[in-house]
C-alpha cells in the first residue's frame, strides 16, 4: 500500500461471500476532499449476500474529521440494511471517537424530519397558518378589549413611570425624523404640482393641493409608517426578547397578565400620540411646501398662507387625524402582537420585528382605503 | 421538620407534546406538602417542560394535574391566577424584567398584590436580597450583574411573596460550586423555616442527593417516567440501568469491578 500518496485510498476486498473488508489507506484529511458513498454501495449491490463489513484503517497515514465522517456514513448504511460492522481493523484513536459518535442512536420521531413536503401539500400548510393567524388576531384584539375593560374599571393601573417612558418615545423622540419627512414630502407634493400648475399661470393653487393633500393622507399616513418602523418595530423587539428570556411567562406566573403590563400601556401611548404626530406632520408639510411656494414660484408667504387657509376648512384636518387614531391603533397592536408571540430565539426576535412592521404597513393602506371610501361616501 | 405526606400536587396520567411530537407520556407522580421534590433525566427530555405545565403555562395533551382539590387545567384563567399567584418560580436564566432594577423586580409582585407601604416594601426586598446575599444591589439593573448573581436575584424575587411552593429549574446551572451550595442550603432553611414545598429541576447530583427526598426520572429514549421516589434510595435500589447510570455517573460498572 503507497502510505506517501496525497490522497485518501479505498480498497474493497471480499474475504467470504459473506465479508467485505474495507480498506482506508493514504492520507484522510478533509483538505483533500471525501468520497462518496458511490462505491461501497456499488459494492453491496454487487453481491446482496453481504452481513459483514469489516474495517480496517492500519495504513492510514494521517486523518482528521474527514475519515470519521466516511466511516460514521457507512456505520449508518450498515445499520440500515441490517449488516453488521467489525471494528476490530480500527486504530484505538479512530475507534474511540467512532464508538462515541455512534453511542446515542439518531432521533427519528422528533417531528422535524420529512419537513420537505410536496408543494400542495405546502399550499395547505399556508392556508391553515392563515386560518390560525386570523384567529391569533381576533383572540389578541379581544384581550386587548378585556384589558382595557380592566383598566375602566379601577381593576389595573398602569405603571406610571413605565407609561410615561413609553409615552416620550412614542411622541416627542420621534419629531426630529418627522420633521424631516414631512416637510421634504411637502416640497414633493409642491414641486409636483407646481409644474402642472405653471402651464396655466396658477401657481397659487400649489397651496391647495399642498394643503389637501398633506391634511387628508399624507399627514396621517407618513407619520403612522415612519411610526410602524420605528416604534412598532420596537415594541415588537421589545416584547420579543423579552419572551425569549422567559420575562413573559415569569409577569404571567406572578399573577400579572402581560397584556394589562406590557401591552396595554402601549397600544394607549401610541393611539394618544399618533394624532399628535400627525398635526405636527401636516404642519410641517405646509411649510415644506411653502418653502417651495416662496422661493420657486415668488409666491408671497402671506398670500400662500392666505390660500391655504381659504383651501382647507378644518373639516380636512380631522379626516387625516380621525384616520392617524386608527393607524395608530393598527400600528401598536401589530407591533405587540407580533412580539407577544415570538418565538424563543434570537433569530425569533428578528422575524416578530420585520412581521410587525410589514403587517403594520399592510394595515395602513388597507384601512387608508376603507376610510377613504368611507368618507367619500359621508360626503367629508 | 419531618415531611407531613398530604398531597400538594398530584400528577395523573400526564402527556406532553408540542404540536404532534410527543415529548412525554403516561406520567404519574405526587408532590407532598413540604417535600423538595427533584425532577431529574438528561438534559432535553423535558423537564422544563414538565415544570411549565405544572406552573400553568404550558396546556398538557393529556392528563390532569391537581392542586389539592383544583384541577389546574379545568378551572378557569382566573383560578388558575389565583394558583398561580401562590408559586414561587425561579427560572432557567433568571428571567429579570430587564427594564426594572432589582429592587423594582422583586417589589412588583409585592406592590400589585399586597397593602404594603413603599418604606415597609423596600424593607422587605432588603431582606430578600439579603437572604439569597445580594445586599446592597438594589439599584442594579438586571444587565450589570453577573449570570450567576441574576440567578440568585431570581430566587430573592420567587420568594417575595413567600409563596407556599416554589419552582427551581436548574437552579445551580453555571453557579460556582460555593454559590451552588449556599444555595442548596438556602432550600434546605426555606423548606424547614417556611414549610414550603419545592420543586427542582436539576441534574447536579450533589444537589439530588443534599436536598432531595423525592424525584421522578424523566427518560428520553422511552418518553416517560422510569423511576420515581427517594433519589438516595433510588442509588442503591433501582435495578434500571438508566437510572443507574444517571446516579451514578456512568460510574456504576467500575464500582462494582472493584
Ligand atoms: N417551544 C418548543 N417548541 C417545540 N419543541 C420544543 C419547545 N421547547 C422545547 N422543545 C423540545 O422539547 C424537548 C424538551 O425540552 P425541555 O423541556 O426544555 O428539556 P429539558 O429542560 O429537560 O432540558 C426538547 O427535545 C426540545 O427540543
Ligand atoms: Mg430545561
Amino acid at each position: 500500500m503507497d502510505t506517501l500518496s496525497k490522497e485518501y485510498e479505498l480498497n474493497f476486498h471480499r474475504d467470504s461471500s459473506h465479508t467485505l473488508q474495507v480498506r482506508l489507506s493514504g492520507k484522510w484529511k478533509i483538505g483533500n476532499g471525501l468520497p462518496n458513498q458511490e462505491r461501497i454501495l456499488d459494492e453491496l449491490e454487487k453481491e446482496p449476500g453481504i452481513r459483514k463489513i469489516k474495517l480496517d484503517t492500519n495504513d492510514v497515514a494521517q486523518w482528521d474529521s474527514g475519515l470519521l465522517v466516511y466511516l460514521v456514513e457507512v456505520n449508518r448504511i450498515a445499520e440500515k440494511r441490517d449488516i453488521k460492522i467489525c471494528k476490530e481493523g480500527l486504530t484505538d484513536g479512530v475507534r474511540s471517537l467512532f464508538e462515541l459518535a455512534s453511542a446515542v442512536p439518531e432521533q427519528t420521531d422528533s417531528g422535524k424530519l420529512g419537513k420537505s413536503s410536496f408543494w400542495i401539500a405546502t399550499i395547505g400548510i399556508r392556508a391553515r397558518e392563515l386560518g390560525h393567524d386570523t384567529v391569533k388576531f381576533f383572540e389578541f384584539i379581544g384581550n386587548v378589549f378585556l384589558s382595557l375593560g380592566r383598566l375602566f374599571q379601577g381593576k389595573v393601573r398602569l405603571q406610571r413611570t413605565d407609561f410615561f417612558l413609553i409615552l416620550q418615545d412614542c411622541g416627542p423622540k420621534a419629531l426630529p425624523i418627522i420633521t424631516l419627512i414631512s416637510i421634504l414630502v411637502g416640497m414633493i407634493l409642491a414641486f409636483v404640482g407646481a409644474i402642472q400648475l405653471k402651464m396655466f399661470g396658477a401657481q397659487i393653487y400649489v397651496a391647495n393641493l399642498v394643503g389637501l393633500g398633506m391634511a387628508r393622507e399624507m399627514g396621517a399616513m407618513m407619520a403612522s409608517i415612519i411610526m410602524a418602523g420605528r416604534t412598532g418595530a420596537a415594541f415588537a423587539a421589545q416584547l420579543g426578547s423579552m419572551r425569549v428570556n422567559e420575562e413573559i411567562d415569569a409577569l404571567t406566573t406572578a399573577g400579572i397578565s402581560p397584556m394589562d403590563f406590557l401591552v396595554l400601556p402601549r397600544i394607549i401611548s401610541l393611539t394618544i400620540m399618533m394624532p399628535l404626530l400627525c398635526i405636527y406632520a401636516n404642519l410641517m408639510g405646509i411649510i415644506g411646501g411653502a418653502f417651495v411656494g416662496v422661493f420657486m414660484l415668488d409666491i408671497s408667504p402671506v398670500a400662500y398662507f392666505i390660500q391655504t387657509r381659504e383651501a382647507v376648512p378644518l373639516i380636512h384636518f380631522a379626516v387625516g387625524i380621525i384616520k392617524s387614531g386608527v393607524f395608530g391603533v393598527l400600528v401598536a397592536v401589530a407591533g405587540c402582537m407580533r412580539g407577544m408571540e415570538c418565538g424563543q430565539s434570537a433569530g425569533a426576535v428578528g422575524d416578530a420585528t420585520t412581521k410587525a412592521v410589514v403587517t403594520a404597513i399592510v394595515w395602513i393602506i388597507v384601512s387608508d382605503a376603507l376610510l377613504t371610501i368611507m368618507f367619500s361616501i359621508m360626503d367629508i | 421538620m419531618i415531611p407531613n405526606d398530604s398531597p400538594h400536587i398530584v400528577v395523573e396520567n400526564l402527556t406532553m407534546a408540542y404540536g404532534d411530537f410527543v415529548i412525554q407520556r403516561d406520567l404519574n407522580f405526587t408532590i407532598n406538602r413540604a417535600d423538595i421534590f427533584i425532577i431529574m433525566g438528561g438534559s432535553g427530555c423535558g423537564k422544563s417542560t414538565l415544570m411549565r405545565i405544572l406552573i400553568g403555562l404550558k396546556r398538557p395533551a393529556k392528563g390532569n394535574v391537581h392542586y389539592g382539590d383544583t384541577n389546574l387545567w379545568e378551572v378557569d384563567s382566573e383560578q388558575r391566577r389565583e394558583i398561580m399567584k401562590g408559586c414561587g418560580v425561579l427560572y432557567q436564566r433568571g428571567a429579570l424584567w430587564s427594564s426594572m432594577t432589582m429592587a423594582e423586580n422583586i417589589a412588583l409582585p409585592l406592590r400589585e398584590y399586597t397593602d404594603l407601604g413603599p418604606d415597609q416594601i423596600r424593607r422587605v426586598v432588603s431582606l430578600k436580597l439579603a437572604l439569597v446575599g445580594l445586599a446592597g444591589f438594589e439599584e442594579f439593573y438586571p444587565s450589570e450583574i453577573s449570570g450567576g448573581m441574576q440567578k440568585r436575584a431570581g430566587l430573592a424575587r420567587a420568594m417575595a411573596m413567600d409563596p407556599d411552593i416554589l419552582f427551581f429549574d436548574e437552579p445551580s446551572a453555571g453557579l460556582d460550586p460555593i454559590s451552588a451550595h449556599r444555595l442548596d442550603k438556602l432550600i434546605l432553611e426555606l423548606r424547614d423555616s417556611l414549610g414550603a414545598t419545592i420543586v427542582v429541576v436539576t441534574h447536579e447530583l450533589a444537589s439530588i442527593f443534599n436536598i432531595g427526598n423525592n424525584s421522578v426520572f424523566l427518560d428520553a429514549e422511552s418518553k416517560t417516567m422510569i423511576a420515581s421516589g427517594d433519589p438516595k434510595k433510588l442509588r442503591k435500589e433501582s435495578d434500571n440501568p438508566t437510572v443507574q447510570q444517571f446516579l451514578t455517573r456512568g460510574m456504576s460498572n467500575t464500582e462494582e469491578k472493584t
